[in-house]
Order: C-alpha cells, then structure tokens, then sequence
C-alpha cells in the first residue's frame, strides 16, 4: 500500500494553538507542502511575525526567526543580505504587515528583496482580540468599532496587493483564498509560484492570503466561509497582480509578464 | 583619519561585511565609508528607510550568523531601541554605534553625553543590559569597534560604542594593527538553514510562560555577572594621593587630563577615573579611591548622568559634585579647574 496523504515533513507534528475553524493551520500546510515539494526545508529561513502567529516557529521545520512586530521584511532583508543562497520567507498579518510594518514591507519591495511574503489578511486583529485592522472592511464591527467601520471615522480598507503592485521590485502579487478546495489549491500554487520566483532571484514575491477568523467575528467557521466569499473577495478581488516569467517561461507577449 | 571613518574602516577590519544604516547628523560619514568600501569588497550595505529597519536587518543579519552593525545619533538610537531589546532577549551579538548629539528631541547636532542614560541603563524594555564602551579619541575608537565584534560574540550580547560627537567628527592619527585580535567562535545556534543536518534553530525573545521566561532572563543575568567580573575597563591617572577626583568619560576626560596640569601648579593634586566601559561600571576604581580627601568631581555634557553610577559606586562615603555644560557646549578646562580649586578649598560646588 503507497501512502498518499501525509503530514509534509516541513510541519512539525504537533497540535496547532489557532482557534478551532481558523485557516492559519491550511495557510502553514501549504507552505510546509511547498517548502517540501521544493526541497527547501533544509535551505530555508522562515521569519515569524506577531500577532496570532509569533510562535509559527514552534510548527515550521525549517529554521525560523521570530522579529518585533511588524518587521520581518526588514529581519527578512538582514538574513537574505547575509545568506544570498538560502531562501527566506516572512509569515505575517494583516495587523503586522498592513499598519506597523508597512514601512518595512513596503521598502523590502521597492528595494526587491529576494524574500517571499506571505500575507494573511483575515481583515481584523485576532490575537489581541478583534480590533479594527487596516484591511477591516467599512461596516464591520470590530471592537474597536462598535458601530461598525466608519469611513468618515476610520478610513477605508487598504488593499496591499494594488499597492505594492506599482512598486518595480515587486515582481510577483498574487491575492488567493483558502475559502474553499479550489481555492485552496490556487493558493497552493500562487505560494509555489511566489517561492519559485525568490529562487530565480527575480525580486520581491507576496501571497495575500484571505483568511477567516471565526472567535474575532463572532461567527461560526462555516459562516464565516461564506462571509469571507460575500463580503472581503468583491473588496479583495483574486487573482494575480504582477508576475515575472520563471527561467524557461516565455514572457507574455503584451510585455505584461502575466 | 575622522573618527567615523575610523569606525567603519575598524569594522571591517573585524570582519564585519553586513552594514545596515540610516543617515544622521553627526555620524553619517559611517554610512558614506561603508557604502564604498561594501561595494567594493562584495558585502552588505543597506541604506534602509528608517532607524527602526535598519536595526532589524542587523537583527536579521545576526541572526543568520554573521558579524553585522549599524550606526546612528541619539534621535536615530532612540529608535532603534526596540530592535536593541529584541536583540538582548534573542541573545544576538550585534554591534551598535551610537555618535551622541544633544537632546532631548531633535536637540541639536553639537556633541553631547547624554544618551548615557539610554545606553547604560537599558533604554529599551525589558531587563537587559547592553556593554557599552566610551572611546576617548580615534585611536581607541578604532581598538573598542574591534573589541566590540569580540565582545558581542563572545556573550551573544548587544554591544554599543558610544562617543560624543567629537569622536565621530575629529581627525587624529591611527595605527591599525596588521593583526587584529579576531575571536570568531562557531555559531552552531545560528538560523541559517538546517541542511536537514541538525533539528531547525529558532531565534526568538518571546517566552509566554512565566516560569520559562524567568529561567530566561535569570540565564542572561548569569551572563551579565561574568561580564561584570571580566570585561570591566578603566583608565585610572593620578589617584593615589589626590586631593580630588575626577570621574569623566570621552572629551570631558581629554579636557581633564590638561586640568590635572593646570591644579598641580596650584597644589593641588587632581586624579582622573575614566571609565572605558560604561557597562559595567568601574565600581571598584571608585571604591579604592572612595576616601579621597575634598571629594568627586564628575564631568560630563549633560545634566549630569553617569554621577548616579559614580555615586552609587562611592555609596555615601564621600561628596559628589557635578560640573557639567549641554546644548553642544563642552566644559572648558578653565571652567572644570575653578570647580576644582572650589572643592578642594572647600567652597562647595555642585554637590549631589
């Protein structure tokens, strides 16, 4: 009998803290899977970020780094400067990465860091229990939006994909969601991709991930499947943003690179 | 050679090829040496986006295992004292330099002493202490730089130079050594990639568990105590005997070595404590001379900082008295020896 299914070796095997129904346990299975698929595991530097998942590398196998809150592309940078044949890899938040660390992320961009970032963007704070993120959407009640995101009161959701999309060191965007198998396997490959590409040493890679958050939205985990699907994909459209031609791919005709 | 290039140059010379900086009055000739040189000989100089990233690329940077620094002013060290903490509770030997200009704010960009409370006494959060060396002029600026690489690895410890901005911006004479005095010990804790040889490393500072944490932070203390038994670092002049004694560190020590020469024509016998390494604090230099006959005299560019650490080293046994000038301003050697003739005729003074 051949296995076909098994935890990938990149995922220590041991229960995951996140609260039952949150996706934070899909999002690491598939970077583990890649990582393994890839061969990498032993050549990689992982960066864990804080907020829900500071501790990520209590479940990663490779070697993990964890920095202050919203600078791991800048602890990214210093380790990819100091090992140019490794491959390194940031996990951070919407919180981490979409406020605190925007100037971090947004100049490892520019700069083109050859690091890959996965971004997971559940649109609301969850570790520190359910405030208001940069990606909360306008409407949605966080606490500390009791009556709901105001855009007269609290600015409008920001949307990391498109901005960073401009940036010319940014050679690969893709925004992906784990709401559904089909989806789940887009991000798969879009996490491959984005991993493929720091390889080649063409630039900067990011994966958004939308996520959910079931204890932070008061919702159950089917719920807030659906809710993902109605409410955060028409504000955070998938799909790909900016790509760059792998070593023997050709480059799209209309010089888009798509 | 200018002080600041000094620093770069000393860096390199002890094997540093990761720079990572941001530009600040009065210390950016760092960054300018550095810029060159690291593309010349193929290592690392980022000029990042701000004082913050700049500090967490070293952390990144150390963390993989390599000798890394960066290099500010007080505004810019303000900053960077999240990163620095980071670093203490994540044990990575970093390299910080700090050339002091005057606060607080934007301050000024004249030289000034008084980041010596946000260096000596932690600045960032947590319990923690950086080593923190004081060179008094570019030769030993050049010495402290090397022995600040040794120091950092050898404790996993953040190490800071900190000189007024006199040291970043004079010009003086330097030997560099053909030898320099390298100890590079193996770093088999470093997140640089298992080669699926050794089960993964992880660098962190986070510990959630009280206890853990506890265990932590008394394992670092344990570090601290070998630190404060071994790499203790004073310059002691004219003490036996003296009437007075002198406590100051970078320019104001060099102005007090001609003040020595001033009060010996007037009888009066003035000696000198400089402590090299602010952290740990020369306790012993000042206990030994605690019973000097008129006194303490503690000179700094600031309200007076480091006369805590001198009076907690004398421990009530004597007066301590504080002359000081800030703004940029420098105390003049005319000015230390009237508050020293003061002291000794027993006139009073600043008394602490």
């Amino acid at each position: 009998m051949s296995i076909v299914f098994q935890r990938p070796h990149a995922l220590i095997d041991k229960p995951l803290h996140y609260c039952p129904g949150c996706t934070h346990g899909i999002i690491h299975r598939l970077v583990a899977e890649v990582l393994d698929e890839l061969g990498i595991e032993g050549t990689t530097v992982g960066v864990a970020s804080v907020g829900c998942t500071y501790n990520s590398y209590e479940y990663f196998n490779c070697d993990m780094v964890q920095a202050a809150h919203g600078r791991a592309p800048a602890v990214a940078t210093g380790i990819r400067r100091s090992l140019p044949d490794r491959t390194v890899f940031t996990y951070q938040g919407d919180g981490d990465l979409a406020a605190i660390g925007t100037a971090e992320i947004v100049h490892a961009a520019t700069r083109g860091e050859k690091i890959t970032t996965i971004f997971v963007n559940n649109a609301i704070y969850g570790m520190t229990s359910g405030q208001m993120a940069p990606t909360t959407l306008v409407g949605q009640v966080t606490t500390t939006t009791p009556f709901g995101r105001k855009p007269e009161l609290h600015g409008y959701p920001v949307r990391v994909c498109e901005l960073l999309s401009t940036l010319e060191g940014a050679v690969y965007v893709e925004r992906v969601a784990v709401n559904n198998v089909q989806n789940i396997r887009k991000a798969k490959a879009a996490i491959k991709r984005a991993f493929q590409v720091q390889a080649a040493g063409l630039g900067f890679s990011i994966v958004e991930v939308l996520s959910i958050c079931p204890t932070n939205w008061g919702m159950s985990p089917d719920k807030s499947l659906e809710w993902l699907r109605d409410n955060m994909i028409p504000h955070y459209p998938l799909g790909n943003f900016k790509n760059v031609a792998l070593p023997g791919e050709t480059p799209a005709a209309d010089g888009s690179d798509k | 050679m200018k002080g600041n290039e000094v620093i770069a140059e000393a860096a390199l010379r002890a094997g540093c090829r990761h720079y990572f900086g941001y530009p600040i009055t009065p210390q950016t000739e760092v960054a300018h040496y550095m810029a060159r040189k690291m593309e010349e000989i193929g290592g690392t100089f980022v000029q990042a986006e701000s004082e913050v990233a700049a500090i967490n690329m070293v952390y990144g940077a150390a963390s993989a295992g390599v000798r890394a620094m960066t290099s500010s002013s007080s505004p810019g060290i303000s900053l960077k004292q999240e990163g620095i903490s980071y670093a203490a509770g994540a044990e990575l030997p970093i390299v910080v330099i700090d050339i002091v200009r005057c606060g607080p704010g934007l301050g000024g960009i004249l030289p000034a002493q008084c980041d010596y409370y946000q260096m000596v006494k932690g600045g960032g959060h947590g319990d923690y202490h950086n080593i923190v060396l004081a060179p008094q002029g570019v030769q030993e600026m050049y010495e402290l730089v090397v022995d600040a690489f040794n120091l950092a690895d050898k404790y996993r410890n953040p190490v800071v130079v900190m000189g007024d901005g006199y040291m970043g911006q004079m010009m003086e004479a330097v030997e560099f050594r053909d030898q320099e005095k390298i100890e590079r010990p193996e770093k088999p804790w470093a997140a640089c990639g298992s080669e699926m040889k050794r089960p993964h490393n992880t660098i962190t500072s986070i510990y959630i568990e009280a206890d853990v944490l506890e265990a932590h932070v008394r394992h670092m203390y344990e570090k601290y105590k070998a630190i404060e038994e071994n790499e203790v670092r004073v310059d002691v002049q004219n003490c036996e005997g003296a009437d007075v004694i002198i406590a100051a560190y970078g320019t104001c020590a060099r102005v007090t070595k001609n003040v020595i020469k001033d009060a010996a024509k007037l009888g009066i016998k003035v000696g000198l404590i400089r402590p090299i390494t602010l952290w740990p604090f020369p306790k012993k230099a000042f206990e030994q001379y605690a019973k000097v006959p008129k006194g303490f005299l503690t000179v700094e560019m600031s309200m007076g900082q480091m006369i805590d650490d001198v009076k907690l080293a004398v421990n009530g046994q004597n007066n301590v008295y504080f002359y000081g000038r800030t703004g940029g301003n420098v105390p003049g050697q005319k000015d230390i020896l009237a508050e020293v003739v003061k002291i000794a005729r027993g006139e009073g003074g600043d008394l602490r």
